[in-house]
């Protein structure tokens, strides 16, 4: 079963098409590496997989499901951009809040759970705005976690991440995958992506030019996958 | 349903315990009103009587400029690390998420208005208490629709640039039945007269201003925030 599928989707802002046509298929289970240079459109087709943006024109369905509805959503984990929590909330508060607005059963008992995975564990009563950044980076990836997502949606997620917050994520990375979970995340950092990622699209002014497994072609060189398939649509 | 209430009591919780602690909003709420009560109280010359004529319309006037700075901040305090992004993204409904700030912003502004009535009372010389449950009721309809309305248009403005400026200018003229509607109420009400008549018909207006707004922002909020 297909965990993502999106059909031919579009995006305009404005005249411009941020996506053109872009269509993906995310098998159950893989690690599906979105690659691409600056403004080729993988923000925009995660934003639009994460429910945080309409498609102009096209399909998407998570777990065969086009609504997008709330049962779809609780199954889905988003870690964007920005890190996504309250400076004026606790750690722990961050916690409980998202787990009370992500259904989690017993939100206390994963808050904690969640902070302990990350080393955050000493100071849950710290105020995140207290935090250094890799600390706010640890709290932001357990706030993704907390609910054991299905289907995890990274957009650019080692980005300005410090060491200890890039193996803190990798480890919570593999064992998502360990247990079955779905992992779509953009990168520019290609050797971080391949240590984990199954699958390869890329990228080219909002079209995917190329998709499939990834080889060891691609781990070998990180540049190979733009020179053999990226270069060749820029010159058609 | 029941799943929505708790998520919108929930971020209501949340908008209050972080406006309590860093005092952002409410501070600059609570003084404009008072400086505005204060500076209008010298600035007229009035009798007895004048004063409780146009009484109603300068609570009501205060009140709403006062609101405006507290709807402001609504949904622009969760831009900062991209909040917003991880509130839409979960699995819950947008309606939840409004009316959860609708319902914080409410009770932020209701406490700026019972801060500025005494004020009120003791530098324009009005007895504000009586009719005092009569007042509360009108205060708690027409500040929940300068709220709604009011959160509503904060979601809107949320990612322009210029947003401080273009909520007032949004607001205000869709506020005008809703204050037309208080303003007669209140200074009917301070002025001692009983909640009949054209007060009740006031009254049916601010109910009636609340109903078709909150629903209509309840079925529209999605739209606002997903583009």
């Amino acid at each position: 079963m297909l965990a993502v599928e999106a059909d031919r989707v579009w995006k305009y802002f404005g005249d411009y098409p941020a996506l053109r046509g872009s269509s993906l298929q995310v098998p159950q289970g893989a690690c599906m590496a979105l690659l691409g240079r600056n403004g080729a459109g993988k923000t925009t087709l995660l934003r639009i997989l994460a429910n945080l943006s309409r498609a102009t024109k096209g399909e998407v369905k998570i777990f065969g499901d086009a609504s997008r509805g709330d049962v779809v959503r609780r199954k889905t984990g988003y870690l964007g951009h920005g890190i996504g929590v309250y400076d004026d909330l606790s750690a722990i508060e961050n916690l409980l809040l998202f787990g009370r607005l992500l259904g989690v059963e017993n939100p206390e008992k994963a808050a904690i759970e969640a902070l302990e995975r990350v080393g955050l564990e000493r100071v849950k009563d710290g105020m995140a705005r207290e935090f250094s950044r890799g600390m706010r980076q640890r709290l932001a990836v357990a706030r993704a976690f907390l609910h054991q997502p299905e289907l995890l949606l990274l957009d650019e997620p080692f980005t300005s991440l410090d060491d200890r917050a890039i193996n803190v994520l990798q480890a919570l990375l593999r064992d998502a995958l360990s247990r079955g979970a779905t992992i779509v995340m953009s990168t520019h950092q290609i050797r971080e992506a391949m240590e984990l990622a199954t699958n390869v699209a890329l990228l080219e002014r909002g079209k995917i030019v190329h998709t499939g497994p990834q080889t060891p072609e691609m781990l070998a060189d990180p540049g190979w996958l733009y020179r053999t398939y990226g270069d060749r649509q820029v010159q058609e | 349903m029941k799943r929505g209430l708790i998520t919108a009591l929930a971020i209501a919780k949340k908008d209050l315990q972080t406006e309590l602690r860093t005092k952002e909003s409410i501070n600059a709420s609570a003084s404009f009103a008072l400086v505005i009560l204060v500076l209008f109280s010298f600035a007229f010359d009035l009798g007895r009587e004048e004063l409780y004529a146009i009484a109603g319309g300068l609570l009501w006037l205060v009140f709403s400029f006062a609101g405006a700075l507290i709807v402001n901040r609504s949904f622009a305090r969760e831009l900062p690390n991209d909040c917003l992004d991880v509130l839409i993204a979960s699995p819950a409904p947008a309606w939840s998420i409004f009316l959860g700030k609708s319902v914080a912003a409410f009770f932020l502004l209701f406490i700026v208005e019972l801060i500025s009535l005494p004020v009120f009372g003791l530098f324009y010389n009005i007895h504000w208490t009586q009719n005092f449950p009569g007042l509360l009721l009108v205060m708690a309809l027409a500040t929940w629709g300068i709220t709604v309305v009011g959160t509503a248009f904060s979601a809107v403005t949320v990612n322009i640039r210029l947003r401080e400026l273009m909520l007032p200018v949004l607001l205000y003229p869709i506020l005008i039945p809703l204050l037309i509607g208080a303003m007669g109420t209140t200074t009917a009400l301070l002025q001692g007269e009983p909640m009949s008549g054209e007060a009740i018909a006031s009254l049916r207006l601010l109910i009636g201003f609340d109903v078709i707004y909150t629903s209509l922002a309840l079925y529209m909020i999605e739209f606002i925030l997903i583009v």
